[in-house]
């Protein structure tokens, strides 16, 4: 029972750090000024073409694409297999479940696999591209090592080790019901857990934060009419 | 310094450019005179480096990223996935990995990190977080001037992040702690006192103005008139002062003469504000950059025009397009049925639409053309009213005026042009190792049209394009004249005399 509660408490105050910091972040991001028009054109002259051009960058990745064929591949693998992971494991928080995270149940078992080749990828081009390898930081190195290691807890928990799950759902379920339930103490699912409480934390913190960033980039977001609309803001407001 | 390095080889049979891999420290040696007190002090910077630097350095930092949510973002975001690596020109020719677009951003953002993270407070060793000393200001002053901000890099970047925005942003701190670079810095001073770059003032440029009349009658039979200072024109032209001396620029002034005597629209330059590039963009300074668009205003008010018309300049186009209406707008005063500003290009297309000049394409049948996308232009600007117009409205003059074009591949054209090598500040003696290197991947497109299809010609629209390819062509063994105005071009095709 220890353990339950130390890691309710470990959760509750990842989830306060992970949902504060952002919401922090996009405060900051949202009130810093954008002082003079920089989209990078040929640009939207609309605003439903700048939604369009961001949706085609968030979804399938369009610039990436254009500059590098590779890194697309195994990065949009990575996003979409983790996309589909994280939508499979919404069945652990809710009762019942909807009908789309039911429906996708036999796919995010594969999405783990993909995740894990998309990471492999990026990983690899860390070592083997000379520019790639200049570039990186030990954090990139630790990032890419956190995301791996959570994928393959997880499967561990599914392909090696089988847990409780019925009593590791009723533990979820009863942190969002503050309502403290006994948590099942098998070892991959301890660490999943454990590593997954690291990523939350340093989520505003790190350069997940490319997250948020993308919808907020001038370059990306504004739109080409600087001519017929005027824009001023920060200094050029003053 | 100059002569004392090899010219990167342009290959044969490559299409594409290929990438090196890199030589840490190549450009380390690199950096452009340091600008002397009095420079710095007209900008209002400070003369010399400051005492206390280091701390005003990074609270100017501050200041900036709180002021700027590109720079905000940008610094954050970066997630070092290398799809930039390959992407800028410098790079490209000179190896020296410091010139990959992110590892250029991770110098500032090393220091970003160190005093405005938790991560690189606590940990800086692990995200790479470094103190401000001397030796990143070195750092500094080498590589950002290295950078064109020729904005190549934010096309590829899945994110957008655009390291001109970047080389500003550490120029500007560089400027504020009294370290300010000799060209740009010199040049503003100029503009300044004297009302263009050059420091042409009013009697030269009417001597030179009355000298291009007296060419052009001499050659066509026709009074072409080249007004200065006339109020009550129609059309206020600014065009960068390249434009009153230097080859092939002065072939655009008269092209852009002939086109308004065909057209019958009165128009005027003006001896106030006889420029229409600011170099303030270039070293980042928003005050600067405000006070230099002033003076056009300025003189528009004062000449009583309807229209404003920008000449063949690429930064200058930018600062005119994208943010004199933020500087200093509105354009109330303006007849609202023009775009204001307007780019010649523009106005030129206009025109040819409406049918109102008469162009003989045979006139340059001597010419085999391709045309450069200025970076600034391309990737910073518009033409027209749909995205791309700045792609199609230059190609379409051509067109119009001549019968042999040719497009280099097109990996290297529109937003994926590669610059020059010497925008951004960089067009100064000091440079010429790094404008050289930096201008190989144009000159590599280039070389493979001259192979194909012959091409002898190339058409650029940005006063420090041409400048820049007065000596890069002939560092790669391609003739000097090779590069043309997009006016000249019009120019010649104009069949004055047949509209009066
Ligand atoms: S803006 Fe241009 S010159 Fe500067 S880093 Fe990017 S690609 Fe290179
Ligand atoms: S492409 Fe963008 S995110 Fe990727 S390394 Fe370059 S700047 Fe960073």
């Amino acid at each position: 029972m220890t353990l339950s509660v130390v890691f309710a408490i470990l959760f509750y105050a990842a989830a306060l750090l992970l949902i504060g910091g952002l919401a922090r972040k996009i405060m900051v991001y949202s009130r810093t000024p954008a002082p003079l028009k920089i989209p990078t054109t040929p640009a939207p002259t609309t605003k439903s073409g700048v939604v369009w051009r961001m949706t085609k960058e968030v979804t399938v990745f369009q610039s990436l694409f254009k500059s590098n064929k590779w890194i697309w591949l195994f990065g949009w693998v990575f996003h979409v297999a983790l996309a589909l992971v994280l939508l499979r494991h919404l069945r652990y928080f809710q009762e019942p479940v909807w009908t789309v995270v039911t429906l996708i149940q036999p796919f995010g078992k594969y999405a783990a696999f993909a995740m894990l080749i998309g990471l492999g990828g990026l990983w690899a081009r860390r070592f083997l591209v000379d520019r790639v390898r200049y570039i990186t930081n030990l954090s990139d190195h630790l990032m890419l090592a956190l995301l791996v290691a959570i994928g393959l807890s997880g499967l561990g928990i599914k392909y090696l080790a089988h847990t409780d799950i019925v009593a590791l759902k009723t533990y979820m379920l009863g942190l969002l019901y503050f309502d403290l339930q006994p948590l099942p103490s098998d070892g991959f699912v301890l660490l999943h857990l454990s590593l997954v409480i690291i990523l939350m934390v340093i989520f505003p913190i790190s350069k997940l934060l490319h997250v948020p960033g993308l919808f907020f980039m001038p370059t990306r977001n504004q739109v080409d009419n600087p001519r017929e609309v005027r824009h001023t803001a920060g200094w050029t407001a003053e | 310094m100059a002569a004392d390095f090899d010219t990167p080889e342009l290959f044969n049979n490559i299409e594409i450019i290929d990438t090196p891999k890199y030589e840490a420290d190549t450009m380390a040696h690199s950096s452009p005179y340091v600008a002397k007190a009095v420079h710095n002090e007209k900008l209002g910077f400070p003369g010399e480096l400051v005492d206390n630097w280091e701390q005003k350095a990074v609270s100017r930092l501050g200041e900036l990223v709180d002021g700027s949510r590109a720079l905000r973002t940008f610094l954050d975001s970066c997630v070092k996935c290398g799809a930039c690596t390959d992407k800028c020109h410098y790079y490209l020719g000179t190896k020296d990995p410091k010139n990959m677009p992110v590892a250029r951003q991770d110098l500032l953002r090393s220091i970003y990190r160190r005093y405005y993270t938790v991560s690189g407070k606590y940990f800086p060793k692990l995200v790479g977080a470094r103190d401000m000393d001397k030796s990143v200001l070195d750092e500094w002053y080498s590589y950002f001037h290295q950078c064109s901000q020729c904005r190549r890099c934010s096309v590829f970047c899945p994110y957008g992040i655009d390291t001109a925005e970047i080389s500003m942003a550490a120029r500007d701190i560089m400027d504020t702690v009294g370290k300010g670079q000799k060209y740009c810095n010199e040049i503003l001073g100029k503009l300044q006192t004297v009302g263009n770059n050059l420091g042409l003032p009013k009697p030269a440029l009417l001597d030179t103005l009355e000298g291009l009349e007296e060419e052009v009658e001499e050659d066509t039979g026709v009074a072409v008139k080249y007004p200065l200072d006339v109020k009550g024109a129609d059309v206020l032209l600014i065009t960068p002062s390249a434009d009153f001396f230097a080859e092939p620029h002065i072939d655009g002034l008269i092209g852009y003469g002939k086109v308004f005597h065909q057209a019958g629209i009165s128009w005027t330059l003006s001896s106030y504000a006889s420029e229409a590039a600011n170099f303030s963009m270039f070293i980042g300074s928003g005050d600067n950059l405000k006070k230099v668009a002033q003076r056009i205003r300025d003189a528009a008010e004062e000449l009583g025009v309807k229209r404003i018309i920008v000449g063949e300049c690429g930064h200058a186009w930018r600062v005119a397009y994208s943010f004199w209406n933020t500087l200093i707008g509105p354009f109330d005063f303006l007849d609202p049925r023009y775009p204001a500003p307007q780019h010649i290009v523009e106005f030129t297309y206009d025109l040819i639409q409406r049918g109102a000049l008469n162009l003989d394409k045979e006139a340059n049948d001597h010419r085999r053309i391709t045309f450069h996308d200025s970076c600034n232009v391309a990737r910073a600007s518009r033409m027209g009213n749909i995205p791309g117009g700045q792609f199609i409205l230059p190609r379409a003059l051509i067109k119009a005026s001549a019968n042999h074009f040719f497009d280099m591949a097109p990996e290297t054209i529109h937003e994926n042009t590669f610059c020059c090598g010497g925008g951004g500040g960089l067009l100064t003696d000091d440079l010429l190792e790094l404008r050289i290197k930096g201008a190989m991947p144009r000159m590599q497109a280039l070389k493979q049209v001259v192979d194909e299809h012959n091409v002898n010609s190339m058409v650029a629209i940005c006063a420090i394009c041409k400048a820049q390819f007065n000596k890069a062509l002939p560092a790669y063994q391609f003739p000097m004249d090779m590069i043309t105005s997009l006016h000249q071009v019009v120019g010649d095709a104009i069949q004055l005399g047949t509209k009066d």
